[in-house]
C-alpha cells in the first residue's frame, strides 16, 4: 500500500525536470551558442573560465525570462495543443513556484555575470528579462500580429552580452550582429506559420497569417528577408567578419532571397497542391542559416587567433 | 528504533533534492573557481607583513 502511494504521488510531483523544463532548455540552446559567438568573435580575450561562467549566467537569465514567460502565459499554453504539457498547465509545478523561479534566477544571473565579467553587460542581460517577460509577453504577445518581430529582439539580444561580457563596451560588430538574429526570426516564424495550422487563434493570440492573411504573410517574409540579406553581408566587411563569413554569407543570402522570392509568388491552392514544400524547405534552411552564419564567424575567429588572417 | 525515518515525503522529492544538491555544489564550484581566477588577474600582491617595507610607504624608495 505504501508503494503504490507513492507512486501515485511521484506521478502528480514536480521532479527536477519538471524545473528544469521551466527554462526552455531548447531557446537557451540558441542563446548559448549566440553569446558564445558573441565572445570569442570580440577582440579582447576572456579567461576560459571566466568565459564559462558567463555563457552560464547568460543562460540562465534566458531561462529565468522563460520560467516568468511560462508563469505569465499559462492560460494560453493550456489551450494549445503544443504546449499544453508544459510544466504548469499539466499541473505539475505552480505558477507560483514558476515566478518565485524567474525571479530568483532572473536577479542570481544578472548579479552573477556582473560579478564575473563586467556591470555593463549584467545590465544589458537584466534588460534582455525585462524586454522579454514584461514588454513581449505581458504587453505586445498579445495586442499585435508583428509579436513575432518582437520576441525576435529578445532572442537576439545574447551575442551582444556576449561581447560586452568581453569587451565592456558596444561596436557595430555586436549591433550587426544582434540584427542578423533579430531580423532572421519573423520570415523563420513566419514560414512555420504558413505550413502549421497553430492554435494561436484560440489562444487569442494574433498571428500574421490570421490578422492579416497568408498573402501578406508571404510579402512579409520577402521584405524582411531582402533586409536580413543586407546586413547580413555587411557584419562580413567589419572586424568581425572574414573571408569564411564573406562566402557563407553571400551564399546562403542568395539562397534565401531566392527562397522568399518562390514563397511570395505562390498561392495557397499551389502551396496546398505540393503539401507547402517551398514553405517547408525554407523553414528548415533558416535553421540552417543562423547556425551556419554564427559558425562562420567562429571559424573567422579562430583562423585570426591561429595567425591564418 | 532508527535515528530517521524515511517518509513519503522523500521518495517523492527524492530527484529534486539530488538535483538542487548538485546545483548548489556546482555554484560553490563556480564561485571558488571565479576567486581563484580573478585573484590570479590581480598580478603580484604585497603588503606590510609583520616588518616595516620601506618601499611600499608613499614617497620611499627602496634601498639598494
Amino acid at each position: 500500500m505504501t508503494d503504490l502511494s507513492a507512486t501515485r504521488a511521484i506521478e502528480g510531483e514536480a521532479q527536477f525536470g519538471d524545473y528544469f523544463a521551466l527554462l526552455k532548455p531548447r531557446v537557451m540552446t540558441l542563446v548559448v551558442f549566440t553569446a558564445l559567438v558573441g565572445m570569442l568573435v570580440a577582440p579582447v580575450a576572456v579567461h576560459p573560465f571566466v568565459g564559462f561562467c558567463a555563457i552560464l549566467f547568460i543562460a540562465v537569465g534566458g531561462g529565468a525570462s522563460g520560467a516568468l514567460n511560462m508563469w505569465w502565459d499559462a492560460d494560453i499554453d493550456a489551450v494549445m495543443r503544443r504546449t499544453s504539457g508544459r510544466p504548469i498547465p499539466s499541473g505539475r509545478v505552480t505558477g507560483g513556484e514558476a515566478l518565485a523561479i524567474g525571479l530568483a534566477l532572473s536577479g542570481f544571473s544578472v548579479v552573477m555575470l556582473g560579478l564575473a565579467t563586467n556591470w555593463a553587460a549584467a545590465a544589458l542581460l537584466a534588460f534582455t528579462i525585462f524586454f522579454y517577460a514584461v514588454i513581449y509577453s505581458m504587453w505586445l504577445k498579445r495586442s499585435t500580429p508583428q509579436n513575432i518581430v518582437i520576441g525576435g529582439a529578445a532572442g537576439a539580444f545574447p551575442p551582444m552580452i556576449g561581447w560586452l561580457a568581453a569587451t565592456g563596451s558596444l561596436s557595430l560588430e555586436p549591433v550587426l550582429m544582434f540584427a542578423l538574429v533579430f531580423l532572421w526570426t519573423p520570415p523563420h516564424f513566419w514560414a512555420l506559420a504558413l505550413f502549421m495550422r497553430s492554435d494561436y487563434d484560440d489562444a487569442g493570440v494574433p498571428m500574421l497569417t490570421v490578422t492579416h492573411g497568408r498573402p501578406a504573410t508571404r510579402r512579409h517574409i520577402l521584405a524582411y528577408s531582402i533586409v536580413l540579406a543586407v546586413f547580413a553581408v555587411w557584419l562580413a566587411v567589419t572586424a568581425a567578419g572574414g573571408p569564411v563569413y564573406a562566402v557563407t554569407a553571400v551564399a546562403l543570402n542568395a539562397w534565401l532571397l531566392r527562397g522568399a522570392v518562390q514563397i511570395v509568388r505562390r498561392d495557397e491552392s499551389a502551396a496546398e497542391a505540393d503539401r507547402y514544400l517551398v514553405e517547408k524547405k525554407f523553414f528548415k534552411f533558416s535553421l540552417l542559416y543562423l547556425f551556419l552564419h554564427f559558425g562562420a564567424l567562429l571559424a573567422d575567429a579562430g583562423l585570426r587567433g591561429a595567425g591564418v588572417l | 528504533m532508527a535515528l530517521q525515518t524515511l517518509h513519503d515525503m522523500h521518495i517523492r522529492r527524492r530527484s529534486r533534492n539530488i538535483g538542487l544538491g548538485l546545483v548548489l555544489v556546482g555554484f560553490i564550484g563556480i564561485v571558488f573557481g571565479l576567486t581563484v581566477v580573478k585573484v590570479q588577474q590581480l598580478g603580484a600582491t604585497q603588503a606590510f607583513d609583520h616588518v616595516l617595507r620601506p618601499e611600499l610607504l608613499p614617497g620611499e624608495v627602496a634601498p639598494e
